[in-house]
């Protein structure tokens, strides 16, 4: 372990700024896509389903 | 186990479905333990102080944007080759994951050539051949969404992801073929790692998180894909659409 304290930690050798922005990037990346991804599947069903229930509506008329 | 079932978009969506809660925990465990180990176990470089620990998120990022690419152009290829609609959704959920790691690259890279550098950004042949590959995945995608037919959306993205293919190799040697500005390989099929055996563990454990993530999230955007394209609710898992269907009819 090299770090003193947490702000040691957090200053990272005086690199605190680019070490932080690029794995929070990352993980904002990461996070946005995953989201993203629910938020599609949601969308699909939710289509999928409308056609269906759509459909046996006209065949039921 | 008979594989080429699965090949079949009815037999798969399932499976991929059941597969994705597996590579998204051990990705989660994997990411937890490589960003232990990247920052409180492997020790401060001598030359470039703690900017250095920005390595663990660009070179899993650099190479998945790379390895992504080129399983892309494979899915791409078989899908020709075989004339197979699964293989074409395959590439096509991938290419936003191969981008999105592209841009990281990118944007890590800026982040750690400004203090290494100086310089948030140079016309070095790396840099520039890996921004080439983030306009070949915008490519890939934009081509496919420009054509509204399906089958010749699949072949003309198809056939830009092979074209493109020669461009992996390029960014791979372009350290070794030019003067670069950027460092050359730290680690090497040929001579070995460079690197203090900390430092490389955390990295390629950060690696293997990242390709982990990628196989569940492509994965999932597959399953969408299939929905969106083919729209067969049979295929899911929980069938409670068809119940609901068959209750209002």
């Amino acid at each position: 372990m090299q770090w003193g304290s947490a702000s040691e930690f957090f200053a990272m050798g005086g690199y605190g700024l680019y070490v932080w922005t690029s794995f929070l990037a990352t993980a904002l990346c990461m996070v946005w896509e995953v989201l993203a991804l629910w938020r599609r599947r949601a969308a699909a069903r939710a289509e999928q389903r409308a056609a269906m229930l759509g459909g046996t509506d006209e065949t039921a008329a | 186990m008979i594989w080429s079932k699965y090949s079949a978009p009815q037999a798969f969506y399932p499976l991929a479905g059941r597969l994705i809660p597996w590579f998204a925990a051990v990705a989660i465990i994997l990411m937890v333990v490589g960003l232990y180990m990247g920052f409180f176990v492997a020790p401060t470089d001598f030359q470039q102080g703690e900017s250095y620990r920005i390595i663990f998120v660009h070179v899993p990022a650099a190479w998945m944007s790379m390895f992504l690419y080129v399983v892309m152009a494979i899915w791409a290829g078989v899908g020709m080759g075989l004339n197979a609609r699964l293989s074409f959704m395959m590439a096509q959920a991938i290419a936003p994951t191969g981008a999105m790691f592209t841009f990281l690259a990118l944007l890590t890279g800026a982040m750690w050539g400004k203090p290494t550098w100086g310089a948030w950004w140079v016309w070095d042949a790396r840099l520039t051949s890996e921004l080439i590959l983030l306009f070949q995945y915008a490519g890939v995608m934009l081509l496919r969404t420009s054509i509204d037919d399906l089958r010749r959306a699949d072949r003309s993205s198809a056939v830009f992801a092979l074209v493109g293919v020669v461009n992996v190799p390029i960014i791979y040697y372009s350290v070794q073929w030019w003067n670069t500005l950027h460092q050359g390989a730290s680690v090497s099929m040929a001579t070995g790692s460079k690197m203090a055996a900390t430092m490389l563990m955390a990295m390629l454990i950060m690696t293997i998180a990242f390709w982990m993530y990628s196989i569940a999230v492509i994965l999932a955007r597959v399953r969408c894909v299939m929905v969106e394209r083919e729209s067969l609710p049979t295929w899911d898992d929980k069938p409670a659409v068809i119940h609901e269907a068959v209750e209002a009819r």
